[in-house]
């Protein structure tokens, strides 16, 4: 049976790799190699049988979540990355502190957009850079006694705060501090929730592990510390679960889940407050959108409070009614048929914005490096668009990423992990493709080289892109990015063309 | 539904529409915050001298420092070197930070890589990832210098970069001949200014110290950190080319940080070459732009019998006087006819706009020599600089400020804070307000609290678009700055005029 399910030029993709490789001295060529991989197509079902929905297209086998190796200009960050920048940073009326040396914070001060509510310094933090500012008599002489007074000066101008994390960065866990028991503590002077994250950027092989840390510090310092039997609960009680609102994705998501009926308790951790937290182990279905960061605690969530968890995605019209009616499906008839009609009211929308994109965007094609999901998740998006992705790759995914990758990419497609700056440069050179989506550090090398680019992290300043408002958005950005008149002026008249 | 495919609503206005406010609101019963009344009572009390007192009492706590650490400046002044790879040896999260700090304020692509070190170098030491990393960056980056700092992880740890380069040597990682400069450059110590003074030395160090010292005419001339130094540096090598000056622009970012978009990605582009950097050492005198980027360089440009002199900033009429003559001291070359029309030109539109610039109060924040710069031409225009803070400014900075601010009438009311914050800034701005904020992008939190209008200068520059491509020193910066400045005023007045309602003050002319 031939493989259908193929999408680019799988054997150019192998000897793209095959020549990349032959760049790296021996020993890093054989460790990389093992990264870089092109997806093998599954056959497609016989005629007139339909294809189960959960049916994978291809099988991206490449290693994942190993060390990077030195010296390749590795894309990825840090656990406190993952800690503070992800899962904890969003949280808005807890103080959350850089626990060590200025920098770490600085550099990640409001760059993840978590869109939040609130008075910024008066009872919301969020785009706040916190730190204990280490100097060198602190690692000499450790930095519990300054972390302890400086709890206490939170609590003096920020009295309004719920909360206060620690983050660690990497000296904290070198020079032996015991954060933990400054927690305790000053949990018990002020009976605040103080949370000691042990995120220090050795550890792990990238922001994964932070990610990890931060949602075990969510169940070891936050579930069941307080009484929560007054919270009145519904049936219809969900918690959105990996979505941190940047650029607003979550409103855009909830909007969305409101009106087919369910009540979101818990929003993790974009524009969340303490309390989000702390109500979650109330709702009756955990709604996973960023697996990779937080599968941790709906796991535990199932174990200990009986919580099912359900991964969906929002990108994309298609995705976004599957995702609709699988979250329905976990529910009675009338959320069922409400969903049915959120589809059918949205449904005239999306014709709209096909009807004005899709004969601009068919057939171009994208590479995407990004992180947690949305190399596979916005793939969609983009095919509803009439794209196609020639190339995907994850930062810090693990096995189960790319095993779910697979279910988005057609074979021939070429899967690239924790890629380097030279790799990411070559492909792209090979591939040519028509549109790139990736972050900061790689966008500005990629438009030189004349291929439109979009940032994927951060939305480029644009966003939401999740729910139907967002694909709308999603859609004019593709557009403007790729049809810019700019990439036309690249050469010069008096150059002759190549 | 508030979205349409004719009329697509970004994020502002789409979360403006009565259909997501209700959704906020029906947020807000779950979120538990505070109800109304007491935030904006907090938020009454934040902005009180009681408050103050209690936020400048902190001892320990730090809130919205305007500096970062050692590596950055580290990174930023390595770049300005011929095909120069940054080697940060360490942690590799911070690595991917300084990449992502630098190319959001230049727009720019900024190359760098680590050693990635995690627990198990903790434990063992980082050698065997600089063995590794020396080698991958070598061989797939192709660079003709790498210069080697370090993150926080590898000083607690003590990893000894001397020796572990050494090492990497002796295994091939690079062959033996190859530039290899380094510096510890801990981020618990000092900020970005003190990393860029520390690599800097690092790589005169590395050229210099076996060789034998000719002395000559040239001049070296260092930018220190600048968030602006794509359009200074241009201004500054024309200023010295109308000179006619034999100099050497010691780490020179303005093209690494300006490629063109034609088609090709330069991971490399222009810089200091290396061989200008080893006959630098030749030179008769360095001269900073920067004092207090500079200290440890200049100490050791001096040790080798060169003559050293600093500047702040040289920023407006008497910053650039200062560096015309520091130029012509240090070269023996006459200050030329045309920048001294220059100089007029610059007074002429000072004269020209003086009404609209006497008296109005500012509050400046950044790096040391920038504050005490753009002070200094605060004052020139008959401006109060009231509160000048920089958070890795110390107590000797402070001295040099107050002694600016005693030099003239309109000092009268300034105040430098050195080791503050933009938290602290927070403070003074709400209870002695001024007219005009002039900082980086972090000003516009303060300009949002206390509705001050903020002037974006220095670094980082994150909102705004390719400021940096234009110079602020020199007299054409002046200019520059002062239109800058200008504008704001003349927006404000337009703005206050139209909230008036009337056709008042919404004056055609001005």
């Amino acid at each position: 049976m031939p493989l259908d399910n193929n999408a680019g030029d799988g054997e150019f993709n192998k000897r793209l790799i095959a020549e990349v490789l032959e760049a790296y001295p021996d020993k890093s060529r054989k460790r990389r190699q093992k990264h870089l991989d092109v997806s093998r197509g599954v056959p497609e079902p016989e005629e007139g049988v339909s294809p189960a929905d959960d049916a994978a297209l291809s099988e991206c086998n490449v290693k994942s979540n190993i060390k990077s190796i030195p010296g390749v200009m590795t894309i990825r960050g840090c656990a406190y990355a993952g800690s503070k920048g992800v899962v904890w940073g969003p949280i808005k009326d807890m103080v959350h502190i850089s626990h060590g040396p200025v920098g770490c914070g600085h550099y990640s001060w409001s760059q993840r957009r978590n869109y939040y509510t609130g008075t910024t310094g008066v009872d919301t933090f969020v785009t706040m850079q916190v730190t204990s500012d280490f100097q060198e008599r602190d690692i000499v002489f450790g930095g519990d006694k300054k972390l302890e007074k400086l709890i206490d000066e939170i609590g003096g101008l920020f009295p309004l705060a719920k909360g206060i994390t620690i983050q660690s960065e990497c000296p904290i866990g070198l020079i032996g501090d015991d954060i933990e028991a400054v927690a305790r503590k000053k949990h018990k002077e002020t009976g605040k929730t103080i949370v000691p994250v042990r995120c220090e950027g050795f550890r792990g092989v990238s922001q994964s592990l932070g990610h990890h840390i931060a949602n075990d510090t969510v169940r070891d310092w936050v579930f069941d510390k307080k009484d929560h039997d007054g919270f009145e609960t519904t049936p219809y009680d969900v918690n959105v679960i990996g979505d941190y609102n940047i650029g607003g994705d979550a409103w855009a998501s909830r909007i969305l889940l409101e009106e087919i009926g369910l009540r979101v308790v818990g929003n993790w951790s974009g524009d969340a407050t303490l309390a989000e937290l702390e109500h979650a182990p109330k709702a009756k279905l955990n709604l996973i959108h960023c697996y990779r960061s937080m599968n941790y605690i709906c796991r535990h969530m199932e174990e200990k409070y009986n919580i099912p968890w359900m991964e969906y995605n929002f990108f994309g019209p298609s995705q976004i009614a599957t995702s609709l009616r699988a979250i329905a499906a976990r529910f009675d008839a009338t959320i069922q048929e409400n969903a049915e009609r959120a589809i059918e009211k949205y449904k005239p929308f999306v014709d709209a914005v096909l009807a004005r994109f899709k004969p601009r965007l068919e057939g171009k094609r994208v590479m995407l490096y990004v992180g947690g999901l949305r190399p596979r998740h916005v793939v969609n998006a983009y095919v509803d668009l009439g794209m196609e992705i020639a190339g995907t790759g994850y930062e810090f995914a693990h096995n189960d990423d790319y095993q779910r990758t697979g279910h988005y990419v057609k074979g021939g497609t070429l899967i690239y992990d924790d890629v380097t700056g030279y790799e990411l440069e070559k492909f792209i050179e090979g591939i040519r493709p028509d549109l790139v989506g990736s972050g900061i550090k790689e966008k500005y090398s990629t438009q030189k080289m004349g291929v439109p680019f979009r940032q994927m992290h951060s939305w480029d300043y644009s966003g939401p892109y999740h729910g139907y408002d967002g694909f709308a958005i999603f859609a004019r950005d593709m557009d403007l990015a790729i049809n810019n008149p700019v990439w036309g002026l690249f050469k010069a008249p008096w150059k002759k063309s190549a | 539904m508030p979205q349409s495919a004719e009329k697509i609503l970004d994020h502002a206005p789409l979360f403006r529409t009565p259909e997501y406010q209700e959704m906020l609101a029906r947020k807000r019963q779950m979120e538990c915050m505070p109800p109304a009344a007491e935030v904006e009572k907090t938020d009454a009390w934040t902005k009180s001298w009681e408050y103050r007192e209690k936020n400048f009492a902190r001892e320990a706590l730090t809130i919205n420092p305007a500096k970062a650490c050692q590596p950055l400046g580290a990174v930023f002044v390595a770049a300005g070197f011929e095909r120069t790879l940054s080697f940060v040896h360490g942690s590799q999260g911070c690595v991917a930070y300084y990449r992502s700090h630098l190319s959001r304020h230049f727009k720019e692509p900024c190359a760098a890589v680590s050693s990635s070190m995690t627990e198990d170098a903790a434990v063992f030491g980082g050698l065997q990832n600089m063995i590794d990393g020396l080698s991958n960056a070598y061989t797939l980056y192709s660079p003709k210098m790498i210069a080697v700092s370090t993150t926080c992880m590898a000083e607690v740890i003590g990893d000894d970069l001397q020796a572990f380069i050494s090492t990497s040597r002796d295994k091939g990682s690079v062959p033996a001949d190859f530039d290899v400069p380094y510096a510890h450059t801990p981020a618990f110590v000092g900020s970005h200014t003190t990393g860029y003074d520390n690599m800097l030395k690092g790589i005169l160090e590395h050229f210099w110290k076996k060789r034998e010292r000719t002395p000559g005419t040239g001049l070296n001339v260092i930018g220190g950190f600048d968030g602006y130094a794509v359009g200074n540096n241009r201004e500054l090598k024309r200023i010295l080319d109308l000179f006619g000056a034999e100099y050497t622009l010691l780490s020179d970012v303005s093209d690494q940080f300006d490629t063109p978009s034609d088609g090709e990605y330069r991971m490399y582009d222009g810089g200091t070459t290396i061989e200008a950097t080893k006959d630098a050492l030749h030179a008769s005198a360095t001269l900073s732009l920067q004092e207090w980027c500079t200290h440890k360089t200049l100490d050791y440009a001096k040790a080798q019998g060169q003559q050293v002199a600093s500047l702040h900033y040289p920023l407006g009429v008497g910053g650039t006087d200062d560096l015309l003559q520091a130029i012509a001291e240090l070269t023996g070359k006459e200050i030329p006819a045309e920048l001294e029309k220059e100089r007029g030109r610059l007074v002429d539109a000072l004269a020209d706009s003086q009404a609209y610039l006497h008296g109005k109060t500012y509050a400046i924040f950044g790096d040391p020599d920038f504050v005490y710069g753009m002070a200094r031409f605060v004052l020139e225009t008959g401006g109060e600089p009231r509160h000048c803070l920089a958070t890795n400014g110390n107590a000797t900075w402070e001295a040099q400020m107050q002694a600016l601010f005693a030099s003239t009438p309109f000092g009268a009311g300034c105040k430098a804070w050195g080791g503050k914050d933009l938290w602290h800034l927070r403070s003074l701005l709400a209870t002695e307000p001024v007219d005009l904020l002039v900082g980086s992008s972090y000003g516009k939190y303060l300009e949002r609290d206390c509705g001050v209008p903020l002037i974006r200068l220095s670094f980082p520059i994150f909102d705004r678009h390719h400021h940096h491509r234009f110079p602020v020193w020199g007299y054409q910066g002046g200019l520059r700055v002062l239109v800058t400045v200008l504008d704001k005023i003349f927006d404000k007045l337009d703005n206050d005029a139209v909230g008036i309602g009337e056709d008042i003050s919404f004056d055609l002319t001005r």
